[in-house]
């Protein structure tokens, strides 16, 4: 057991650097500064990550047959940790980890064929149609249905939560192909595409009121869809069980790298905030306790993460301690808009109406302001999606305690 | 010792009341604090008419002569509402700096406040000076300016800018902190002045806010000021300025838990009629404890409200421990009951489409308006 980084580390951590220094330009990082709800335009994300796709990046999760690169659990480690630091964008997780290892391990060779490479290149626009306005925390309760016509499926219903449907190539969804008396037996996985007749899209505006066609979620509407057959995954009747292996992807990433990020932004916030008599909020000690406890928290999850990801290799999925890793990345991350907004005092007031703020006009009271208070109302989000936090603490007392 | 209202003030809550449910549901204020002019000119008149901006002023200036309990119904009741119409930052700030002017500034100003003629917003915060009520650079002096325009005997000339000036882009007058000796975070020698926003060299910058309201940056340019618009004595306001935001403080509290009384009731109600796995979400132990503890703070902000009205007419530190005490079970009590109300609702609680989002938001802003939970604990901590 030791913490230490070989040659080969050392050298490798060298040429991230390199990589961010020159891929991620200054007015990707202009752009992502400014925006309210953490997301980028579609096209600064498709550029970003068809550089990281170049370099042969993309997908540090996927086994090495697949296209991922093969990296040893030290490389992931300094990998995510120079990206977070950097402030480089996140890989739109919907097809890179989500879809992509549910088709690996349970599609056909066609389906690896057709839709893997296409993800790989971020050719192909993902989005995940898991909940409905019925079936939120009890997803199983689900009833978006797919009827069996011969040669396709006739898919009606709804989805709601749709991130970023609005970019969307493709949505893959549960959706019921039988009635059972066990809600989970008569879901299937079915891939749509999102161009098909009959798919409405409406965007839902949420508490950071970023406007159209930068919102964050949709409503997806389905009328009499037409769904080839062979876009269904694995066995029909069986999408419960790969929804469940999707969700262990969905809520297993690290989230310390980016929590690190927001605790340098905290204390140079603290450090810029005036708090009169000429101090700033860095000299104050209540404050800066504040920042230490959060910071403490954010170094035992890491330690988490390590210790959970330096077992597992490409492609292996966590478990159900998964749930430990959202429930505590949620939670700190959350902690830290908390603290950002007690720190900027009163410029958590003005509002922003665009969600890449206007560049042209001065902002009102310092630029680090801006996104304070936008971030923290989204940021409620985070306990609520991929399972509310409740259901986390369910699973562990049930899947790992075995209460 | 008597916690009950008399019949006059539960007549008071019952005409808010209806005042509201008539003028203020939710699709009418969202229609209002997306307009333009971001607040209703016509509700204002009808708060005016019902006698609601003359609450807290004394008989002989036109007013209802009511006191820290009237005007804490009256917040109570717009909390619940939502009210986005400046009736703290005119009647109870800027209405507490006025009713004790001078006669002369009583009878030229409360009137047309009253009537709902005028609207007034306080500008004192500073950007170096966060929640620090002394730390001020704006200055009126009565020397001449740089223009090089000498001021007659009895006037000043006011410098510098203010932030986030809550109300301030519909106000015609504005009550403006000023340093006219001393150094800059000195508790002596700050002054108070009524300051016309249409006088030459004011300047505003107004944006609305993320809770509904609107604010300004405010820029004063070698403006012209009479002596007749300084409150009370030169240099010596401070004390006055402690005892309004504490009254103000006393106010948002009540603000405070008239939002905190509607986000748990619809959350209970929420919970009893939302299903999943079969049953209402309230069903779920961990989620009747969680709406337990929300009740519970409600219940213990609702008590430190009563308290710090009760005691703003005590002696000074009694009163800044009462408003800091309340404010920090204010601000705590904001946070956990907007958070939860936000996440028993899971998903529909993040949208723009239910109130639910707009109370959390209103919530998270009165936690840091005239000093957040820290700020207050520290205060606290130093009078005890």
């Amino acid at each position: 057991m030791d913490l230490d980084f070989s040659q080969n580390d050392t050298d490798f951590r060298n040429e991230v650097r390199d990589f961010i220094k020159s891929s991620f330009t200054s007015e990707m990082h202009g752009e992502l500064r400014r925006s309210k709800n953490g997301s980028a335009s579609k096209e600064l994300h498709v550029k970003w990550q068809k550089s990281l796709y170049e370099k042969g990046w993309i997908a540090p999760n996927w086994p090495v047959e697949h296209g991922g690169p093969g990296f040893t659990t030290t490389q992931k480690y300094i990998f995510e940790t120079e990206m977070a630091h950097a402030g480089a964008p996140r890989s739109v997780p919907f097809g890179l980890s989500m879809v992509a290892p549910v088709i690996m391990e349970f599609g056909t060779e066609e389906q690896k064929k057709k839709y893997l490479p296409d993800i790989l290149e971020t050719n192909v626009w993902w989005c995940q149609g898991y909940s409905e306005p019925g079936a939120g925390s009890d997803l199983a309760s689900l009833q978006c249905k797919a009827e069996d016509k011969g040669d396709h499926y006739l898919v009606n219903g709804t989805k709601i939560w749709t991130t970023m449907a609005q970019h969307a190539d493709m949505i893959f969804c549960l959706v019921r192909t039988s009635k059972t008396e066990k809600p989970q037996q008569g879901i299937s996985f079915l891939l749509i595409d999102m161009k098909s007749k009959g798919i409405e899209v409406r965007p839902l505006i949420t508490l950071d009121q970023s406007p159209e066609p930068y919102q964050e979620v949709n409503q997806v509407f389905f009328e009499d869809v037409r769904v080839p057959k062979e876009n269904l995954v694995g066995e029909e009747n069986k999408g419960w069980t790969y929804a469940k292996y999707l969700l262990e992807f969905e809520r297993g990433s690290s989230y310390s790298p980016t929590l690190y990020r927001g605790i340098e932004g905290l204390k140079s916030i603290a450090k810029e905030t005036p708090i009169g008599n000429g101090l700033n909020l860095s000299d104050e000690s209540s404050f800066l306790r504040k920042i230490s406890q959060c910071e403490i928290e954010i170094q035992a999850l890491e330690f988490v993460e390590l210790r959970i990801f330096s077992a597992l290799s490409a492609g292996q999925r966590v478990g159900p301690e998964s749930s430990t890793l959202k429930l505590r990345g949620t939670e700190l991350q959350q902690r830290l808009q908390e603290l950002s907004v007690e720190a900027i005092g009163y410029w958590a007031l003005p509002f922003v109406n665009d969600t890449f703020a206007n560049i042209n006009e001065p902002s009102i009271g310092p630029d680090y302001a801006m996104t304070v208070a936008p971030s923290y109302f989204n940021g409620r989000k985070t306990t609520i999606y991929a399972g509310s936090n409740e259901i986390q603490r369910n699973i562990i007392s049930k899947a790992v305690l075995g209460l | 010792m008597d916690f009950s209202f008399s019949e006059e003030q539960t007549l008071l809550r019952n005409t808010i009341e209806s005042f509201l449910q008539d003028n203020y549901g939710f699709v009418a204020r969202k229609a209002i604090i997306k307009s333009e002019e971001g607040m209703s000119n016509k509700n204002w008149q009808q708060i005016a008419e019902l006698g609601l901006l003359g609450v807290p002023f004394s008989e002989a200036d036109g007013g209802l002569d009511f006191g820290p309990v009237e005007t804490m119904i009256v917040a109570e009741e717009f909390g619940k509402g939502l009210v986005v119409e400046p009736y703290i930052q005119t009647v109870v700030t800027c209405g507490g700096f006025l009713r004790r002017a001078s006669e002369e500034q009583r009878q030229e100003h409360l009137p047309k406040i009253i009537s709902g003629e005028e609207i007034w917003a306080f500008a004192y915060a500073e950007p170096q000076g966060r929640f620090n009520l002394s730390d001020i650079k704006v200055s009126a002096s009565k020397k001449s300016s740089s223009l090089g325009r000498i001021p007659s005997n009895d006037a000043y000339i006011l410098n510098g800018n203010k932030c986030v000036v809550s109300a301030a882009p519909w106000a015609q007058k504005l009550i403006v902190t000023a340093r006219t000796s001393g150094e800059q975070a000195e508790k002596e020698g700050i002054s108070l002045f009524v300051v016309d926003k249409s006088a030459p060299g004011v300047s505003t910058r107004d944006y609305k806010t993320v809770d509904g309201s609107m604010a300004s940056e405010v820029l004063f340019e070698n403006v012209t000021l009479n002596s007749n618009s300084l409150i009370g004595e030169e240099g010596k306001a401070y004390p006055l300025i402690e005892l309004v935001a504490d009254e103000t403080i006393a106010a948002l509290c009540a603000e405070a838990i008239g939002a905190m009384s509607v986000l748990n009731d619809a959350t209970v109600e929420y919970c009893k009629t939302r299903k999943q796995f079969g049953q209402p979400i309230g069903k779920f132990q961990v989620l009747q404890h969680r709406m337990v503890d929300m009740f519970m703070q409600y219940e213990q902000s609702v008590s430190m409200t009563y308290m710090v009205n009760l005691k703003l007419d005590e002696s000074e530190t009694e009163r800044t421990k009462a408003a800091s005490g309340a404010k920090v079970q204010i601000c705590n009590a904001s946070k956990f009951i907007g958070q939860n109300a936000v996440q028993l609702h899971g998903g529909m609680g993040m949208t723009d489409e239910l109130n639910v989002g707009h109370y959390f938001k209103r919530l998270a802003m009165i936690e840091t308006q005239f000093g957040n939970a820290d700020h207050h604990l520290k205060k606290y901590s130093s009078v005890s």
